[in-house]
């Protein structure tokens, strides 16, 4: 069982985020980290692998800047090697034309299953995994709560509104996975000093065979036209409890009618 | 603009309440609103649809055990092919919905606008609204390409609304066939049990974060929520800890509340989990950290521990009802 995990590498999410004022897009210099989201479904991937009995774990990245750190950390974890696509052409993405990225590094590859996470922290447009199913011909099981391998099919239990739905599907497959849907391990030392001399294979867009009007900001087809500071909501009365907090609550309640 | 369609998720013949949200935006913008529904008792939706402003329905049918995106973005993908595309697509921010916008992108190759709170017509198309930066900053956008423009709405950013509109016309349309895309079944659905109200529809919800220290104390969080006849919800680090299931979570990640009141417990309040819940009527955060920023939007932000605030409001609701 081969798996493929898309990841992203991020701006550090608790760290002042900006957008470039003439591009609106978010301000990427600087040191970038493993999106949080997508530790759940590296882990998933090796437990997967694990659980088949043999294969490998590659990670699928696209950055702006050749940047490797959030590779290491899943590196570190136990993947076996990355796939990294960077380009200058990529700068200003859409999820469509990181779809399309995404798509071609897929089929080099030929993986049984790809992981995702069902969103990134930072562009959140949930969208990718999708389109990147749709552009491979494959079906695609999102908001997976728990996953399953067989050689030839995967078992999802997949998030409804109602509760969930237990979706089998032939591989290969596109599956999203939720947070919490498995507890990632940490990286141990062992695994920090094996990821440094893991293979990483760069690539660019033409080494994909995509036209670079495909990809980037000129594939987007979308315009940010303004970006102003949202209406405040202004903080109300703050007191401290001294044992009768939950009396001010209480009248609160009442005030509002809720009792 | 002539022509918006909306995609229209029903259940049991009662449409979502996000499809007539969509309706009420899609209806204020064109005179020609279609809505693309599927599933049994997608008939007797069609007069819903039609009282929200819907002009026409099409109704694809039932999908049996396959999963929504693939067919019932071919069956769109076939509808444009026949009468043409319409202005925009709107679609809501669900499981599903996300799918059809995500298949049908790629088969059309138009791009998505995503996490959209608010729509305006400028010069004759649609604009986009989204809430960034945790909600403190609102970005503006438009497609530049084609049409039709893919807009993935998120729940409660518009008020649905009856608009006295008669019957609609209704047509069927087909499901196409999508071979291999249409390859994963659903072989069981299992609703999970709740004795209160849906978390983004509950006029009450009380949600837990780390403060409460460990799972268990999410406990108090329930039982509070059922007093309150309302919903308990989480942020986003409990459920990436394990403490409860992602269906909880509010926030840019989770879903978007807008109750009369968001009871906040030992949530500081991240970018990310504001966005989701400040639109609430009104807000109480109870939290150790007087630094923390959910005080800054809470209309009663207490200082102090949610282990014993939360256990004598428990008992004080109980004595006052």
């Amino acid at each position: 069982m081969n798996v493929a995990v898309c990841v992203k590498q991020i701006p550090d999410p608790a760290g002042e985020l900006a957008l470039d004022p003439s591009t609106h897009t978010l301000v990427r210099e600087g040191k970038l980290i493993l999106d949080d989201s997508d530790s759940y479904g590296v882990e998933m991937a090796l437990q997967l692998v694990e659980a088949a009995g043999g294969g490998e774990v590659t990670l699928v990245s696209m950055a702006p800047n050749n940047e490797t750190s959030g590779l290491r950390t899943a590196l570190a974890m136990g993947a076996a090697k990355a796939v990294l696509i960077s380009d200058e052409a990529l700068a200003g993405s859409d999820a469509l034309g990181t779809a399309k990225v995404l798509a071609a590094a897929v089929s080099r590859i030929q993986p049984d299953l790809v992981l995702a996470a069902t969103e990134s922290t930072d562009g959140y447009t949930g969208t990718t995994p999708v389109q990147l199913a749709e552009l491979l011909g494959w079906p695609a099981v999102t908001f997976a709560k728990k996953v399953e391998v067989s050689p030839d099919s995967v078992t999802v239990q997949r998030q409804t509104e109602a509760g969930y739905d237990e979706v089998v599907s032939p591989l290969p497959a596109v599956v999203t996975v939720t947070a919490g849907v498995v507890e990632p391990r940490y990286p141990s030392f062992k695994g920090i000093m094996a990821a440094r001399s893991k293979p990483v294979e760069e690539l660019t867009v033409a080494d994909l065979g995509l036209e670079a009007s495909a990809v980037g900001a000129a594939g987007a087809r979308q315009e940010v036209i303004s970006v102003q500071a949202a209406e405040e909501r202004k903080a109300g009365e703050i007191v401290t409890d001294e044992g009768d907090a939950h009396q001010r609550i209480v009248a609160y309640l009442e005030q509002i009618k809720v009792l | 603009m002539d022509r918006i369609w909306v995609l229209a998720e029903q259940r049991d013949g009662e449409p979502s309440t996000v499809a007539l949200e969509l309706l009420a935006a899609a209806r204020s913008f064109a005179g020609t609103v279609g809505a693309v529904t599927w599933g049994s008792g997608a008939a007797e939706a069609a007069a819903t649809l039609g009282e929200h402003g819907a002009t026409k329905v099409y109704d694809a049918g039932d999908v049996g055990d396959s999963l929504p995106g693939p067919r019932v973005a071919a069956a769109i993908a076939a509808l444009i092919e026949a009468e043409g595309a319409p202005d925009a697509l709107l679609v809501g921010q669900t499981y599903d919905g996300r799918d059809v916008a995500g298949r049908l992108s790629a088969r059309l190759d138009r791009p998505v606008l995503t996490n959209i709170v608010g729509l305006s017509a400028e010069d004759g198309a649609l604009v986009s609204e989204h809430a960034i930066f945790g909600g403190t900053q609102v970005l503006k956008a438009r497609f530049t390409g084609e049409s039709p423009g893919i807009f993935l709405i998120r729940a409660k950013s518009f008020a649905a609304e009856p608009a006295g509109g008669g019957a609609p016309e209704v047509a069927s349309i087909e499901l196409p066939d999508t071979g291999a895309t249409d390859g994963a079944k659903v072989k069981g659905r299992h609703e999970e049990e709740r004795s209160g109200p849906q978390l983004d529809e509950a006029a009450v919800v009380v949600s837990g974060g780390r403060g409460l220290g460990s799972a268990e104390h999410y406990a108090l969080v329930e039982e509070l929520a059922g007093l309150l006849h309302g919903a308990p919800g989480a942020s986003r680090a409990i459920v990436d800890a394990g403490w409860v299931p992602y269906s909880h979570q509010v926030g840019q990640t989770g879903k978007t509340v807008k109750p009369t009141v968001y009871i906040a417990c030992g949530i500081s309040g991240a970018t990310q989990h504001m966005v989701g819940m400040k639109g609430a009527k009104n807000i109480i955060a109870i939290n150790k950290d007087e630094s923390a920023p959910i005080f800054t939007i809470a209309d009663l932000g207490v200082v102090g521990d949610v282990h014993t605030v939360l256990p004598k409001l428990i008992e004080a609701i109980k004595a006052h009802q």
